[in-house]
């Protein structure tokens, strides 16, 4: 934590706290034994960042991702996403908020199969209330801004892999959602599909200002990322600003 | 935040949607659809051949022609209605089409808890979309009663066409002058409601499972 507050970039300090774990805790308790895979995690994510969290498996990394996600709720301690406590909040408001304010990216694409993609990107929008012919419009609009705007009417198995990831990617920003997550968004892909989703993902970060949250150990994340924290057992073990990131890149494969 | 209400419309899903999704999803799984349809075709065929192969009977019973009552006694068929060799047979009948139908539900409700563990991965992702619980009640529950529906109408049909067949070939083309049209008729529609509410009933355990997880869950299972 003490490198964050060494750097100050003025994006950091100026914009709104979009999500904050305060002391998050979560144990899964298996049988007998309780396996603690969060121990007290204090985190803020500001507007418009690009922050990746890294760490080895079991690291409790996809835990805190998916607590800030509000995919999953914390045994012990506070997640605000949007000043809104999480934990307060009932099945409405949670699928409100999962449909608005948050668009997903996994990593295995996650399309619906028996959808086209633009039935695939226009589903939230669906949920959110749009007409269909609104949903229609701002889908094909999606689908072109991520370059498939040639193929809106192919079903996923008639897409490769990184195309259907583009759709993925569309579809996260169904919405206009204030935080895209994105789980491991190019562990399916090869080296140049992978890169091609991450300057797609940054591209789209510039944008629209979104903030884009990647849980992640793919090294090309790095060079686009605004701040990495590295999570290990249960722990934020650093965090590292863009800046040091730069100096750092060519060692971090030392300290993994 | 908005308030309560404005946020029940606004992620409520209109019903032609939903109807829409789970007609594709029927659609694009033709084959196994087909599976779990067939299931229900020979349950419904089975409890419309005993239905139709009764009233068939019945009728050339009623037409109360000796030639006929000599052919029916002929094969085996009692006359009196009212001997206990008749009332053992009804009972038989009744037992094997509750036996028929129970398979039937069975089918029907193991189908679909199929179909709703193979999809976890498809209702997670939805669920993260915004998707309520009850939208994906709705959507499993529409997608039984297709089916459902679908195929009572195609048992109801086979089994006519195979009892009308079989009679003919024991008692010829005489059976046509004397079969009880409306009640066969309504012998069928019953038929079609019987299937449609068993399969509603398959339908909504796997629906309500299916709706119940939460999205990491869905997520996190290796199907």
């Amino acid at each position: 934590m003490a490198m964050e507050e060494k750097t100050e970039t003025t994006v950091e300090t100026e914009a709104a706290t979009v999500v904050r774990t305060q002391d998050v805790k979560k144990v899964y308790v298996m049988g007998e034994e309780q396996i603690h895979a969060l121990r007290g995690v204090d985190l803020e994510v500001t507007q418009g960042e690009y922050l990746s969290i890294m760490g080895p498996s079991g690291s409790g990394k996809s835990t805190l991702f998916n607590m800030v996600g509000g995919l999953d709720k914390p045994t012990e301690g506070k997640v605000y996403i949007d000043d809104v406590d999480v934990a307060q909040l009932d099945a409405y408001e949670l699928a409100w908020l999962r449909c608005r304010k948050i668009g997903y990216i996994f990593q295995s694409y996650n399309l619906i199969p028996v959808m086209t993609a633009l039935e695939n990107v226009t589903l939230p929008m669906v949920f959110a209330g749009l007409t269909s012919d609104e949903a229609r419009d701002k889908g094909v609009e999606l689908l072109t801004q991520v370059g498939l705007g040639e193929r809106v009417m192919h079903k996923p198995f008639e897409l490769s892999g990184g195309q259907q990831q583009r759709v993925a990617v569309a579809r996260a920003f169904a919405n206009d959602p204030a935080i895209i997550l994105a789980d491991e968004p190019t562990g399916n892909l090869d080296l140049n599909t992978g890169r091609e989703i991450i300057e797609l993902l940054r591209q789209m970060n510039t944008e629209s200002g979104v903030t884009v949250i990647s849980a992640t150990h793919d090294h090309k994340m790095l060079s686009v990322s605004d701040r990495v924290v590295w999570v290990r057992d249960g722990r934020v073990d650093r965090v590292i600003d863009r800046d040091e990131l730069k100096i750092e890149v060519g060692t971090i494969d030392g300290h993994e | 935040m908005a308030d309560q209400h404005e946020l029940k419309t606004q992620i409520t899903l209109p019903l032609s949607k939903a109807v829409e999704i789970s007609f594709n999803s029927v659609k694009i799984r033709f084959g196994r659809s087909l599976i779990t349809v067939s299931g229900i075709v020979l349950a419904i065929a089975f409890l419309m051949s005993i239905w139709a192969g009764n009233a068939i009977v019945e009728g050339l019973i009623s037409a109360g022609d000796p030639k006929i009552n000599l052919v029916l006694q002929q094969k085996g068929v009692e006359i009196d209605p009212d001997s206990t060799a008749a009332r053992q047979k009804q009972s038989k009948d009744a037992w094997l089409a509750v036996l028929s139908l129970l398979v039937c539900l069975v089918g029907i409700a193991n189908a679909m808890l199929m179909s709703v563990t193979e999809r976890f991965r498809e209702i997670g992702t939805m669920k993260c979309m915004g998707a309520l619980d009850g939208f994906i009640i709705k959507l499993f529950i529409l997608e039984s009663t297709f089916m459902g529906i679908a195929g009572t109408i195609i048992g109801v049909i086979v089994g006519f066409v195979l009892t009308s067949l079989l009679n003919m070939s024991s008692f010829g083309a005489i059976i046509f002058d004397h079969i009880p049209l409306s009640q066969i008729l309504g012998d069928g529609l019953w038929a079609i409601a019987i299937g449609s509410v068993l399969s509603l009933i398959g339908g909504i355990l796997p629906a309500y499972r299916a709706a119940k997880m939460e999205p990491v869950d869905a997520m996190s299972l290796e199907v």
